[in-house]
């Protein structure tokens, strides 16, 4: 049974999106990449559950090989 | 003649014409251990403490220089007390709980792995290695006095092997010139480069990591605590890690990670060492060196560890990074593991496939070291962008963040292994606490009596009996089984029973638990004593 969200689940979809980017503005691609390593620790700690966690590493897995396929 | 590959710390047992070199035919022994390091000594111990003669041939005459090993968990000393070496070790050695974390320029945190009450040693010992071979022997020259039917032969170096159905030919080299010897079983504990091995033309694979690390043994009257310092990338080894931790006799390891493109010669001399170590240390500091070693570090075992008669122990068998103390400490859990399987084999109490259990059960506690030594390696040293990405982020979160520090891996201490699925297991209570579990070894508590529950346990099969009745002496197809009677006390409660009011535990001549019940019942104990010796 899945343990991930993978419904809709933010409110204010585009001002949160809007929050992401604004906090990469600015930066250089090497501190961008720094910054979002640990923005995934951060939440994958807050998440705790590793089968949530294993779902949600292969979403994103399967979500970027759709797109190579494409 | 016997090449000398290292200088000697102490000089133990010098060369000494033994009678086998005049003999007309081979004289044939029940078991030779090949090399004198701590897993051979150790073998040689519990198997002449156990009544088997054995005899050890070193190629040189006494303990190598340098310290190598200088980690002791707490496994290893429980290993030492059964055979009786674990008091100098401990009382030499340095106990030590806390360390710090460094990254970059600062000190991201500190830690103490707070060493869990009740048990009679500590988490970790530092001791040089030469001292802890060094204690190995003593005890062995006290029990030879004792009658304990030990030979040790210095500059004794094997020069042949050829492996025979009912036993393995020797050809042995001497400052005299050669001899030959036949033996029942064959132990090599001859190292990370085992002779034995090379000779039988045995595989030994698995992952080189290329890197190179300078490791230094310094003499220095400094103010460092006795803590464990890792660094992460300092300003004076960019790029690269570092390590600091204080043993006996007001020495310090240092660890410098070089990488792979050096060149090992010119990074070992003096003038090149020792700016290196005052850029650590700082200037002002005064330090002698002790000894200088580089280290490019492999992960890799044997596909297996018995060859037939010819069985590997310890670094012979397999080879882990530095990080996390899991050489030496495995070694000793290897031979803890044969030394009994071949005593019930020798006496014709267990047939030999009992041996194959020591290759499945060491097995799996290699590869458990590989894997955790493999995980520290691609920590310490990212293998990719991406890689070195998360490990500086796990860094930077770690200095304002509790959570991210359980994921800094500068080396996951050794803690022992537990044979989870062996054959060997019988059967298991599972109302009973997870921890002591058919396969683990037993966890040490206090006794009520005063002394400690793993002073009692170990070199027999054994029934722990925690409040409940078990008959005074019981003999099962001619194994003596010891019977143990423990008064159960909070400690005992917590890590025996549980909820439980009783339990009889089967033990191990390893201390590891064999089967586990609520209560005694002879075909029960029966059935899983033939299972613990591979007679079901």
């Amino acid at each position: 049974m899945s343990q991930l969200i993978t419904e809709p689940n933010i409110s204010g979809a585009d001002d949160f999106y809007a929050e992401l980017l604004s906090l990469h503005e600015g930066r250089s691609k090497e501190d961008s990449d720094a910054l979002n390593a640990r923005l995934i620790l951060i939440l994958a700690n807050h998440i705790g559950d590793r089968e949530t966690l294993r779902e949600a590493f292969e979403l994103a897995s399967a979500a970027g090989q759709q797109e190579q396929q494409s | 003649m016997v090449a000398v590959r290292y200088q000697t710390a102490f000089q133990l047992y010098p060369y000494e014409r033994s009678t086998d070199q005049d003999a007309s035919e081979p004289v044939r022994h029940s078991v030779v251990v090949v090399g004198g390091g701590p897993i051979g000594m150790a073998a040689a111990l519990d198997l002449g403490l156990k009544g088997v003669p054995v005899l050890v041939l070193d190629d040189h005459d006494g303990v190598g220089q340098g310290s190598r090993a200088i980690c002791f968990a707490k496994r290893a000393l429980e290993i030492a007390d059964r055979l009786g070496f674990g008091d100098p070790a401990v009382e030499k050695g340095v106990v030590w709980n806390e360390g710090k974390v460094f990254y970059d320029d600062r000190q991201v945190f500190g830690f103490n792995l707070l060493p869990e009450e009740g048990h009679k040693r500590p988490a970790f010992i530092n001791l040089q290695q030469p001292y802890f071979e060094k204690f190995i022997v003593d005890r062995i020259r006290q029990a030879q006095a004792d009658g304990v039917p030990i030979d040790i032969r210095g500059c004794n170096a094997v020069t042949s092997v050829t492996p025979n159905d009912d036993h393995v030919a020797l050809s042995v080299d001497t400052p005299e010139g050669s001899y030959q010897l036949e033996a029942d079983w064959l132990i090599a504990c001859d190292g990370a480069s085992s002779p034995i091995r090379n000779m039988l033309g045995l595989d030994f694979v698995g992952r080189v990591f290329e890197d190179n690390f300078l490791i230094a043994d310094v003499k220095m009257q400094a103010e460092f605590p006795t803590e464990r310092w890792f660094w992460f990338d300092p300003p004076f080894n960019r790029n690269q890690s570092a390590l600091l931790h204080k043993q006996p006799d007001n020495i310090w390891r240092i660890d410098l990670q070089l990488g792979w493109d050096i060149d090992k010669r010119e990074e070992q001399k003096p003038d090149n060492v020792v700016p290196r170590l005052k850029a650590m240390l700082g200037d002002d500091v005064e330090f002698e060196l002790e000894w200088v070693s580089i280290y490019t570090f492999q992960c890799r075992r044997m596909e297996k560890f018995r060859h037939g008669r010819v069985i590997f122990s310890g670094d012979s068998a397999h080879q882990v990074s530095p990080f996390g103390a899991r050489g030496a400490n495995s070694g000793l859990q290897d031979t803890d593991n044969l030394c009994w399987k071949l005593k019930l084999v020798l006496d014709g109490r267990a047939p030999e496939r009992l041996l194959d259990t020591y290759d499945i059960e060491r097995v799996h506690g290699a590869d458990e070291n590989i894997l955790n030594s493999t995980r520290s390696t691609d920590f310490i040293t990212p293998k990719s962008e991406t890689s070195r990405l998360f490990r500086n982020a796990v860094l930077d979160l770690s200095e304002v963040s509790a959570f991210a520090r359980p994921l800094v891996n500068s080396g996951r201490l050794s803690v022992p292994c537990v044979y989870d699925g062996s054959p060997l297991n019988g059967s298991d209570d599972t109302t009973l606490p997870k921890a002591t579990r058919p396969g683990a070894p037993a966890t040490d508590a206090p006794l009520t009596s005063g002394d400690w529950l793993l002073d009692r346990l170990g070199n027999t099969f054994q029934l722990l009996a925690i409040g409940a009745d078990v008959p005074e002496c019981l003999e099962i197809d001619g194994i003596e089984v010891e019977n143990v009677p423990v008064e159960p006390n909070d400690t005992i409660r917590e890590r025996y029973l549980g909820s439980a009011p009783s339990a009889i535990y089967l033990m191990r001549p390893d201390q590891h638990v064999a089967a586990r019940w609520q209560s005694f019942n002879r075909e029960a104990v029966a059935a899983a004593l033939k299972i613990a010796t591979g007679n079901a």
